[in-house]
Protein backbone atom coordinates (compact mmCIF):
# COMPACT_ATOMS: atom_id res chain seq x y z
CA UNK A 1 0.00 0.00 0.00
CA UNK A 2 1.21 3.41 -1.26
CA UNK A 3 1.95 6.76 1.66
CA UNK A 4 -1.31 8.53 -0.75
CA UNK A 5 -3.14 5.57 0.30
CA UNK A 6 -2.88 4.90 3.91
CA UNK A 7 -3.38 8.44 4.11
CA UNK A 8 -5.91 8.48 1.84
CA UNK A 9 -8.14 6.10 4.28
CA UNK A 10 -6.98 7.39 7.34
CA UNK A 11 -8.21 10.92 6.09
CA UNK A 12 -11.35 9.28 5.06
CA UNK A 13 -12.06 7.26 8.39
CA UNK A 14 -11.39 10.47 10.37
CA UNK A 15 -13.96 12.16 8.39
CA UNK A 16 -16.75 9.78 8.46
CA UNK A 17 -16.29 8.90 12.30
CA UNK A 18 -16.02 12.82 12.94
CA UNK A 19 -19.39 12.82 10.89
CA UNK A 20 -20.92 10.45 13.05
CA UNK A 21 -19.65 11.91 16.19
CA UNK A 22 -21.05 15.45 15.56
CA UNK A 23 -24.85 13.75 15.23
CA UNK A 24 -24.33 11.52 17.92
CA UNK A 25 -22.55 13.81 20.57
CA UNK A 26 -24.95 14.84 23.73
CA UNK A 27 -23.49 18.21 24.21
CA UNK A 28 -23.88 21.24 21.42
CA UNK A 29 -19.93 22.07 21.96
CA UNK A 30 -18.48 18.64 21.64
CA UNK A 31 -20.47 18.81 17.74
CA UNK A 32 -19.22 21.56 16.94
CA UNK A 33 -15.62 20.62 17.80
CA UNK A 34 -16.28 17.22 15.89
CA UNK A 35 -17.66 18.95 12.75
CA UNK A 36 -13.79 21.30 13.04
CA UNK A 37 -12.36 17.80 13.30
CA UNK A 38 -15.10 17.04 9.54
CA UNK A 39 -12.87 20.00 7.89
CA UNK A 40 -9.71 19.29 8.86
CA UNK A 41 -10.30 15.29 7.21
CA UNK A 42 -11.66 17.26 4.32
CA UNK A 43 -8.81 20.14 3.91
CA UNK A 44 -6.36 16.76 4.13
CA UNK A 45 -8.44 15.08 0.96
CA UNK A 46 -7.31 18.30 -0.83
CA UNK A 47 -3.88 18.23 -0.20
CA UNK A 48 -3.95 14.90 -1.61
CA UNK A 49 -5.51 16.17 -4.75
CA UNK A 50 -2.95 18.91 -5.25
CA UNK A 51 -6.01 21.48 -4.40
CA UNK A 52 -3.70 23.61 -2.42
CA UNK A 53 -5.77 26.96 -2.11
CA UNK A 54 -8.87 25.41 -1.82
CA UNK A 55 -7.60 23.07 1.16
CA UNK A 56 -6.25 25.93 3.46
CA UNK A 57 -9.35 28.40 2.32
CA UNK A 58 -11.35 25.64 3.67
CA UNK A 59 -9.69 25.72 6.92
CA UNK A 60 -9.19 30.13 7.25
CA UNK A 61 -13.06 30.34 6.58
CA UNK A 62 -15.02 27.23 7.34
CA UNK A 63 -12.51 25.84 11.04
CA UNK A 64 -11.64 29.80 11.31
CA UNK A 65 -14.06 31.71 10.92
CA UNK A 66 -17.61 30.03 11.05
CA UNK A 67 -17.18 27.74 13.23
CA UNK A 68 -15.96 30.31 15.97
CA UNK A 69 -18.97 32.03 15.38
CA UNK A 70 -20.77 28.86 15.95
CA UNK A 71 -18.86 28.04 19.59
CA UNK A 72 -20.12 32.31 20.49
CA UNK A 73 -23.40 31.64 20.00
CA UNK A 74 -23.54 28.20 21.22
CA UNK A 75 -21.28 29.23 24.44
CA UNK A 76 -23.11 32.61 24.95
CA UNK A 77 -26.66 30.46 24.59
CA UNK A 78 -25.18 28.30 27.80
CA UNK A 79 -26.58 25.18 25.69
CA UNK A 80 -23.86 22.95 27.50
CA UNK A 81 -26.41 20.41 29.21
CA UNK A 82 -26.12 16.82 28.48
CA UNK A 83 -30.01 16.02 27.90
CA UNK A 84 -31.85 17.21 25.33
CA UNK A 85 -35.75 17.81 25.50
CA UNK A 86 -37.14 14.51 24.02
CA UNK A 87 -39.08 15.18 21.30
CA UNK A 88 -42.32 13.34 20.35
CA UNK A 89 -42.84 10.41 18.43
CA UNK A 90 -44.18 11.58 15.10
CA UNK A 91 -41.21 14.33 14.88
CA UNK A 92 -38.96 11.17 15.27
CA UNK A 93 -40.86 9.02 12.40
CA UNK A 94 -41.00 12.34 10.26
CA UNK A 95 -37.35 12.90 10.49
CA UNK A 96 -36.29 9.46 9.68
CA UNK A 97 -38.56 9.73 6.78
CA UNK A 98 -37.33 12.77 5.65
CA UNK A 99 -33.75 11.78 5.98
CA UNK A 100 -34.24 8.85 4.04
CA UNK A 101 -35.52 10.37 0.98
CA UNK A 102 -32.23 12.39 0.95
CA UNK A 103 -30.58 9.17 1.15
CA UNK A 104 -32.39 7.79 -1.54
CA UNK A 105 -32.06 10.95 -3.65
CA UNK A 106 -28.07 10.80 -3.25
CA UNK A 107 -27.51 7.29 -3.90
CA UNK A 108 -29.54 7.78 -7.25
CA UNK A 109 -27.67 10.19 -8.12
CA UNK A 110 -24.65 8.72 -7.47
CA UNK A 111 -25.97 5.88 -9.82
CA UNK A 112 -26.56 7.56 -12.38
CA UNK A 113 -23.64 9.77 -13.03
CA UNK A 114 -21.73 8.11 -15.31
CA UNK A 115 -19.13 10.59 -16.47
CA UNK A 116 -16.95 10.03 -13.28
CA UNK A 117 -17.27 5.59 -13.31
CA UNK A 118 -14.26 4.02 -13.92
CA UNK A 119 -12.27 7.34 -13.10
CA UNK A 120 -9.45 7.82 -10.82
CA UNK A 121 -8.63 10.66 -9.10
CA UNK A 122 -5.60 12.10 -9.91
CA UNK A 123 -3.38 12.43 -6.74
CA UNK A 124 -0.56 15.00 -6.28
CA UNK A 125 0.18 15.76 -9.30
CA UNK A 126 -1.65 18.34 -11.50
CA UNK A 127 -2.03 22.23 -11.11
CA UNK A 128 -5.42 23.26 -11.32
CA UNK A 129 -6.14 23.63 -7.49
CA UNK A 130 -2.47 26.02 -7.50
CA UNK A 131 -3.27 29.74 -6.75
CA UNK A 132 -2.17 30.83 -9.44
CA UNK A 133 -3.97 29.00 -12.26
CA UNK A 134 -7.28 29.10 -9.93
CA UNK A 135 -6.84 32.86 -10.30
CA UNK A 136 -6.00 33.22 -13.96
CA UNK A 137 -9.16 31.25 -14.76
CA UNK A 138 -11.60 32.80 -12.05
CA UNK A 139 -10.89 36.46 -13.73
CA UNK A 140 -10.83 35.27 -17.29
CA UNK A 141 -13.56 32.89 -18.05
CA UNK A 142 -15.37 33.17 -14.65
CA UNK A 143 -14.93 36.73 -14.09
CA UNK A 144 -18.69 37.98 -14.81
CA UNK A 145 -20.20 35.01 -12.01
CA UNK A 146 -17.74 35.59 -9.58
CA UNK A 147 -18.40 39.46 -10.07
CA UNK A 148 -22.26 38.66 -9.94
CA UNK A 149 -21.57 36.45 -6.55
CA UNK A 150 -19.15 39.47 -4.80
CA UNK A 151 -22.29 41.65 -5.14
CA UNK A 152 -24.15 38.94 -3.97
CA UNK A 153 -22.29 38.79 -0.95
CA UNK A 154 -22.04 42.73 -0.59
CA UNK A 155 -25.86 42.87 -0.30
CA UNK A 156 -26.02 39.76 2.15
CA UNK A 157 -23.96 41.79 4.23
CA UNK A 158 -25.44 44.86 4.18
CA UNK A 159 -28.50 43.10 4.80
CA UNK A 160 -27.16 41.60 7.84
CA UNK A 161 -26.03 44.86 9.09
CA UNK A 162 -29.68 46.34 8.71
CA UNK A 163 -31.44 43.70 10.31
CA UNK A 164 -29.12 42.59 13.43
CA UNK A 165 -29.05 46.67 13.92
CA UNK A 166 -31.68 47.68 16.73
CA UNK A 167 -34.99 49.65 16.63
CA UNK B 1 16.73 4.01 0.29
CA UNK B 2 12.96 4.13 -0.50
CA UNK B 3 10.18 1.66 1.45
CA UNK B 4 6.73 2.61 0.90
CA UNK B 5 8.05 4.89 -2.08
CA UNK B 6 8.80 7.74 0.27
CA UNK B 7 12.78 8.91 0.38
CA UNK B 8 13.83 8.01 3.64
CA UNK B 9 16.80 10.28 3.73
CA UNK B 10 14.66 13.28 2.96
CA UNK B 11 11.93 11.76 5.39
CA UNK B 12 14.59 11.67 8.12
CA UNK B 13 16.22 15.00 7.01
CA UNK B 14 13.23 17.36 7.64
CA UNK B 15 12.45 15.01 10.66
CA UNK B 16 15.85 16.78 12.12
CA UNK B 17 15.12 19.97 10.81
CA UNK B 18 11.46 19.98 12.43
CA UNK B 19 13.33 19.00 15.60
CA UNK B 20 15.96 21.65 15.73
CA UNK B 21 12.79 24.49 14.80
CA UNK B 22 10.74 23.50 17.72
CA UNK B 23 13.46 22.93 20.00
CA UNK B 24 15.02 26.49 18.77
CA UNK B 25 11.41 28.23 19.33
CA UNK B 26 11.25 26.96 22.87
CA UNK B 27 14.48 27.37 23.61
CA UNK B 28 13.66 31.28 21.88
CA UNK B 29 10.38 31.23 24.16
CA UNK B 30 12.21 30.36 27.15
CA UNK B 31 14.35 33.12 27.37
CA UNK B 32 12.24 35.90 25.85
CA UNK B 33 10.44 35.30 29.02
CA UNK B 34 13.58 36.38 31.13
CA UNK B 35 14.49 39.15 28.19
CA UNK B 36 10.76 40.47 29.12
CA UNK B 37 11.52 40.53 32.97
CA UNK B 38 14.72 42.09 32.72
CA UNK B 39 13.25 44.53 29.97
CA UNK B 40 10.53 45.61 32.62
CA UNK B 41 12.89 46.07 35.34
CA UNK B 42 15.76 48.32 32.84
CA UNK B 43 12.35 50.46 32.08
CA UNK B 44 11.29 50.25 35.46
CA UNK B 45 14.63 51.03 37.11
CA UNK B 46 15.13 48.26 39.07
CA UNK B 47 17.52 45.49 39.05
CA UNK B 48 15.23 42.72 37.65
CA UNK B 49 15.65 38.94 38.29
CA UNK B 50 19.38 38.14 39.30
CA UNK B 51 19.57 35.34 41.90
CA UNK B 52 19.57 32.21 39.78
CA UNK B 53 23.09 31.94 37.89
CA UNK B 54 25.04 34.51 36.59
CA UNK B 55 22.98 37.80 35.77
CA UNK B 56 19.91 35.65 36.85
CA UNK B 57 20.23 34.15 33.54
CA UNK B 58 19.04 30.28 34.90
CA UNK B 59 15.67 31.77 36.04
CA UNK B 60 13.75 30.65 33.19
CA UNK B 61 14.50 27.36 34.16
CA UNK B 62 13.52 28.36 37.53
CA UNK B 63 10.38 29.63 36.40
CA UNK B 64 9.80 26.60 34.79
CA UNK B 65 10.27 23.73 37.79
CA UNK B 66 8.08 25.86 39.38
CA UNK B 67 5.33 25.43 37.00
CA UNK B 68 5.96 21.64 36.67
CA UNK B 69 6.16 20.77 40.24
CA UNK B 70 3.35 23.41 41.44
CA UNK B 71 -0.71 21.11 42.38
CA UNK B 72 -2.61 20.44 39.26
CA UNK B 73 -5.85 21.26 39.45
CA UNK B 74 -8.63 20.38 37.31
CA UNK B 75 -11.86 22.40 38.36
CA UNK B 76 -14.95 19.36 39.47
CA UNK B 77 -17.08 21.69 37.06
CA UNK B 78 -15.68 21.44 34.00
CA UNK B 79 -15.10 19.80 31.24
CA UNK B 80 -12.34 17.58 31.64
CA UNK B 81 -10.81 16.79 28.17
CA UNK B 82 -12.07 19.92 26.48
CA UNK B 83 -10.17 21.24 29.74
CA UNK B 84 -6.91 19.90 29.22
CA UNK B 85 -7.48 20.05 25.12
CA UNK B 86 -7.30 24.14 25.27
CA UNK B 87 -3.90 24.52 26.79
CA UNK B 88 -2.43 21.70 24.07
CA UNK B 89 -4.09 23.22 21.16
CA UNK B 90 -3.03 27.08 22.03
CA UNK B 91 0.63 25.25 22.19
CA UNK B 92 0.51 23.12 18.81
CA UNK B 93 -1.24 26.54 16.94
CA UNK B 94 1.59 28.67 17.74
CA UNK B 95 3.91 26.24 17.26
CA UNK B 96 2.67 24.85 13.55
CA UNK B 97 3.32 28.46 12.19
CA UNK B 98 7.54 27.57 12.17
CA UNK B 99 6.96 24.96 8.98
CA UNK B 100 6.99 27.53 6.05
CA UNK B 101 9.32 29.99 7.66
CA UNK B 102 12.47 30.20 5.48
CA UNK B 103 14.75 30.49 8.35
CA UNK B 104 18.26 30.55 6.11
CA UNK B 105 19.54 29.48 3.10
CA UNK B 106 20.49 26.28 1.55
CA UNK B 107 23.34 24.45 3.64
CA UNK B 108 25.24 21.09 2.31
CA UNK B 109 25.60 18.55 4.78
CA UNK B 110 27.25 14.98 4.04
CA UNK B 111 26.71 15.53 0.14
CA UNK B 112 23.09 16.54 0.58
CA UNK B 113 21.65 19.78 0.12
CA UNK B 114 19.32 21.26 2.69
CA UNK B 115 16.96 24.34 2.59
CA UNK B 116 16.34 25.82 6.40
CA UNK B 117 12.67 25.74 5.38
CA UNK B 118 10.58 22.74 6.32
CA UNK B 119 7.90 23.67 3.70
CA UNK B 120 7.88 26.00 0.74
CA UNK B 121 4.44 25.63 0.19
CA UNK B 122 2.59 27.30 -3.22
CA UNK B 123 0.04 28.89 -0.23
CA UNK B 124 2.87 30.02 2.88
CA UNK B 125 1.23 33.11 3.69
CA UNK B 126 -2.41 31.52 3.78
CA UNK B 127 -1.17 28.60 5.67
CA UNK B 128 0.09 31.04 8.21
CA UNK B 129 -3.52 32.79 8.03
CA UNK B 130 -5.12 29.74 8.56
CA UNK B 131 -3.15 28.58 11.65
CA UNK B 132 -3.37 31.85 13.21
CA UNK B 133 -6.90 31.43 12.68
CA UNK B 134 -6.79 28.29 14.86
CA UNK B 135 -5.25 29.92 17.77
CA UNK B 136 -8.66 31.48 18.66
CA UNK B 137 -9.68 27.98 19.67
CA UNK B 138 -7.25 27.50 22.63
CA UNK B 139 -8.15 30.42 24.23
CA UNK B 140 -12.12 29.59 23.48
CA UNK B 141 -12.09 25.65 24.66
CA UNK B 142 -9.98 26.94 27.47
CA UNK B 143 -12.08 29.96 28.80
CA UNK B 144 -15.83 27.70 28.52
CA UNK B 145 -14.58 24.46 30.03
CA UNK B 146 -13.12 26.07 33.15
CA UNK B 147 -17.16 26.60 33.69
CA UNK B 148 -16.18 30.26 34.75
CA UNK B 149 -17.96 33.40 33.94
CA UNK B 150 -14.86 35.63 33.79
CA UNK B 151 -13.08 33.28 31.99
CA UNK B 152 -16.18 32.74 29.25
CA UNK B 153 -16.10 36.41 29.00
CA UNK B 154 -12.31 36.89 28.66
CA UNK B 155 -12.74 33.76 25.82
CA UNK B 156 -15.32 35.97 23.79
CA UNK B 157 -13.00 38.64 24.26
CA UNK B 158 -10.48 37.10 22.80
CA UNK B 159 -11.87 35.42 19.98
CA UNK B 160 -13.53 38.47 19.27
CA UNK B 161 -10.89 40.74 19.06
CA UNK B 162 -8.58 38.19 17.11
CA UNK B 163 -11.41 37.75 14.57
CA UNK B 164 -11.80 41.11 14.26
CA UNK B 165 -8.08 41.85 13.80
CA UNK B 166 -7.44 39.32 11.58
CA UNK B 167 -9.45 41.05 8.86
CA UNK B 168 -7.27 44.29 8.71
CA UNK B 169 -4.04 41.88 9.17
CA UNK B 170 -5.53 39.99 5.54
CA UNK B 171 -6.29 42.88 3.94
CA UNK B 172 -2.85 44.88 4.60
CA UNK B 173 -1.15 41.50 3.49
CA UNK B 174 -2.93 41.26 0.22
CA UNK B 175 -1.38 44.94 -0.74
CA UNK B 176 2.10 42.74 -0.17
CA UNK B 177 1.45 40.28 -1.83
CA UNK B 178 0.19 42.66 -5.38
CA UNK B 179 3.92 43.55 -4.90
CA UNK B 180 5.49 40.46 -4.63
CA UNK B 181 3.22 38.23 -6.88
CA UNK B 182 3.41 35.21 -5.10
CA UNK B 183 2.36 34.10 -1.59
CA UNK B 184 5.83 31.87 -1.20
CA UNK B 185 7.93 32.80 1.87
CA UNK B 186 10.99 31.78 0.44
CA UNK B 187 10.19 33.52 -3.46
CA UNK B 188 9.29 36.74 -1.34
CA UNK B 189 12.51 36.34 0.51
CA UNK B 190 14.51 35.85 -2.73
CA UNK B 191 13.25 39.20 -3.94
CA UNK B 192 14.17 41.06 -1.37
CA UNK B 193 17.24 39.53 -1.64
CA UNK B 194 17.74 40.74 -4.97
CA UNK B 195 20.36 43.53 -5.55
CA UNK B 196 18.35 47.05 -6.77
CA UNK B 197 15.89 45.55 -4.95
CA UNK B 198 14.79 47.24 -1.47
CA UNK B 199 13.06 45.34 1.58
CA UNK B 200 9.09 45.44 0.96
CA UNK B 201 8.99 47.83 4.22
CA UNK B 202 9.99 50.39 1.78
CA UNK B 203 7.42 49.72 -0.48
CA UNK B 204 4.60 48.96 1.87
CA UNK B 205 5.22 51.36 5.02
CA UNK B 206 1.43 51.64 6.18
CA UNK B 207 0.99 47.83 5.08
CA UNK B 208 3.89 47.30 7.89
CA UNK B 209 2.54 49.30 9.80
CA UNK B 210 -1.13 48.40 9.62
CA UNK B 211 0.35 44.58 10.40
CA UNK B 212 2.75 45.32 13.36
CA UNK B 213 -0.57 46.65 15.15
CA UNK B 214 -2.58 43.83 14.17
CA UNK B 215 0.11 41.40 15.24
CA UNK B 216 -0.05 43.09 18.53
CA UNK B 217 -3.57 42.26 18.45
CA UNK B 218 -3.13 38.84 17.38
CA UNK B 219 -0.57 37.81 20.19
CA UNK B 220 -2.69 39.70 23.19
CA UNK B 221 -0.23 41.95 23.77
CA UNK B 222 -0.23 45.08 25.95
CA UNK B 223 -1.77 47.21 24.63
CA UNK B 224 -4.38 44.71 23.60
CA UNK B 225 -4.43 42.26 26.26
CA UNK B 226 -8.10 42.48 27.45
CA UNK B 227 -8.34 38.68 27.03
CA UNK B 228 -6.26 38.67 30.12
CA UNK B 229 -7.22 42.48 31.74
CA UNK B 230 -6.79 41.39 35.55
CA UNK B 231 -8.69 44.78 36.81
CA UNK B 232 -11.60 43.38 35.21
CA UNK B 233 -12.13 39.83 34.72
CA UNK B 234 -9.62 38.60 37.84
CA UNK B 235 -6.84 36.74 35.58
CA UNK B 236 -8.67 36.03 32.27
CA UNK B 237 -9.49 32.87 30.27
CA UNK B 238 -6.43 31.37 31.78
CA UNK B 239 -8.20 31.98 35.73
CA UNK B 240 -8.62 28.33 36.52
CA UNK B 241 -5.76 26.81 35.34
CA UNK B 242 -2.82 26.35 37.64
CA UNK B 243 0.46 24.98 37.11
CA UNK B 244 1.95 23.83 33.61
CA UNK B 245 -1.36 23.99 31.85
CA UNK B 246 -0.97 27.81 32.91
CA UNK B 247 2.66 27.91 32.09
CA UNK B 248 1.73 26.21 28.22
CA UNK B 249 -1.30 29.42 27.99
CA UNK B 250 1.76 31.77 28.85
CA UNK B 251 4.26 29.77 26.92
CA UNK B 252 2.22 30.07 23.86
CA UNK B 253 1.88 33.91 24.13
CA UNK B 254 5.66 34.41 23.72
CA UNK B 255 6.02 31.46 21.03
CA UNK B 256 3.35 33.63 19.16
CA UNK B 257 5.21 36.89 20.03
CA UNK B 258 8.51 35.00 18.70
CA UNK B 259 6.75 33.56 15.48
CA UNK B 260 4.78 36.98 14.57
CA UNK B 261 7.92 38.59 14.42
CA UNK B 262 9.99 35.96 12.63
CA UNK B 263 6.98 36.70 10.05
CA UNK B 264 7.51 40.40 10.03
CA UNK B 265 10.92 39.95 9.69
CA UNK B 266 10.03 37.71 6.87
CA UNK B 267 8.01 39.66 4.98
CA UNK B 268 8.68 43.50 4.90
CA UNK B 269 12.73 43.14 6.06
CA UNK B 270 14.41 40.80 3.90
CA UNK B 271 14.17 37.66 6.20
CA UNK B 272 17.60 36.18 6.27
CA UNK B 273 18.84 39.20 3.65
CA UNK B 274 22.05 40.84 5.00
CA UNK B 275 22.04 44.34 4.70
CA UNK B 276 23.72 46.07 2.41
CA UNK B 277 25.94 42.71 1.40
CA UNK B 278 25.57 41.68 -2.25
CA UNK B 279 25.12 37.49 -1.70
CA UNK B 280 25.60 36.13 -5.02
CA UNK B 281 29.50 38.10 -4.90
CA UNK B 282 30.38 35.61 -1.82
CA UNK B 283 28.44 31.82 -3.15
CA UNK B 284 31.74 30.48 -2.39
CA UNK B 285 30.92 31.19 1.54
CA UNK B 286 28.91 28.11 1.40
CA UNK B 287 27.46 27.16 4.47
CA UNK B 288 29.34 30.31 6.38
CA UNK B 289 26.95 32.36 4.25
CA UNK B 290 23.83 30.44 5.34
CA UNK B 291 24.56 30.83 8.95
CA UNK B 292 25.38 34.00 8.91
CA UNK B 293 21.65 34.89 7.03
CA UNK B 294 20.20 32.41 9.94
CA UNK B 295 22.18 35.11 12.40
CA UNK B 296 20.71 38.40 10.35
CA UNK B 297 17.32 37.00 10.54
CA UNK B 298 17.83 35.90 14.38
CA UNK B 299 19.20 39.74 15.40
CA UNK B 300 15.98 41.50 12.83
CA UNK B 301 13.81 39.29 15.59
CA UNK B 302 15.63 40.46 18.23
CA UNK B 303 14.83 43.95 17.69
CA UNK B 304 11.15 43.17 17.23
CA UNK B 305 10.85 41.08 20.07
CA UNK B 306 12.55 43.80 22.05
CA UNK B 307 10.09 46.63 20.25
CA UNK B 308 6.98 44.07 21.50
CA UNK B 309 8.68 44.55 25.07
CA UNK B 310 8.79 48.17 24.97
CA UNK B 311 5.35 49.02 23.48
CA UNK B 312 4.18 46.38 26.70
CA UNK B 313 5.60 48.44 29.22
CA UNK B 314 5.00 51.98 28.08
CA UNK B 315 1.38 52.51 26.32
CA UNK B 316 -1.80 51.38 28.89
CA UNK B 317 -4.53 49.01 27.82
CA UNK B 318 -6.82 49.68 25.64
CA UNK B 319 -10.97 50.03 26.72
CA UNK B 320 -12.54 47.21 25.08
CA UNK B 321 -14.93 49.59 23.00
CA UNK B 322 -11.71 51.81 21.66
CA UNK B 323 -10.22 48.20 20.82
CA UNK B 324 -13.42 47.58 18.62
CA UNK B 325 -13.35 50.67 17.42
CA UNK B 326 -10.02 50.90 16.22
CA UNK B 327 -10.37 47.58 14.73
CA UNK B 328 -12.95 48.19 12.29
CA UNK B 329 -13.02 51.77 12.03
CA UNK B 330 -9.00 52.77 11.54
CA UNK B 331 -7.44 49.59 11.04
CA UNK B 332 -9.82 48.33 8.54
CA UNK B 333 -10.64 51.42 6.03
CA UNK B 334 -6.49 52.10 6.49
CA UNK B 335 -5.86 48.93 5.32
CA UNK B 336 -8.80 48.78 2.02
CA UNK B 337 -7.02 52.22 1.17
CA UNK B 338 -3.64 51.02 1.57
CA UNK B 339 -5.00 48.18 -1.23
CA UNK B 340 -6.56 50.38 -3.37
CA UNK B 341 -3.37 52.55 -3.77
CA UNK B 342 -1.43 50.00 -4.37
CA UNK B 343 -3.30 48.47 -7.13
CA UNK B 344 -3.93 52.26 -8.72
CA UNK B 345 -0.09 52.52 -8.43
CA UNK B 346 0.80 49.02 -9.82
CA UNK B 347 -1.52 49.79 -13.11
CA UNK B 348 -0.06 52.63 -13.32
CA UNK B 349 3.52 51.67 -13.45
CA UNK B 350 2.39 48.38 -16.31
CA UNK B 351 1.25 51.04 -17.89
Amino acid sequence: MAITEIIFWFLSALAVISAIMVVLSKSPVHSVLWLIAVFFAISGHYVLLNAQFIAIVNIIVYAGAIMVLFLFVLMLMNLNKETEPQKNLWMKLTGVVSGGCLLIILISLVRQATEIKGKIAVTKTGDIGLIKVLGKELFSSYVVPFEISSVLFLSAMIGAVVIGKKD
Amino acid sequence: MTLLSIDWFLFFEKLILIAVIIFASLGIALYTTFAERKVAAILQDRPGPNRAGPFGLFQPFADGLKLIMKEEIIPNNSNKFLFVLGPALAMVAALMTCAVIPWGDKIVAFGRTVALQIADINIGILYVFGVVSLGVYGIMIGGWASNNKFSLLAALRGASQAISYELAMGISLIALLMITGTLQLGEIVKQQMQPGHFWNVVYQPLGFLLFLVCAFAECNRTPFDLPEAENELNFGYHQEYSSMKLGFYLFAEYINMFISSVIMATLFFGGYDIPFFDETKHADWGNWLALAGVVCLMIKVVIFIFFFMWVRWTIPRFRYDQLMKLGWKTMLPLALLNMLITGAVILWLKK
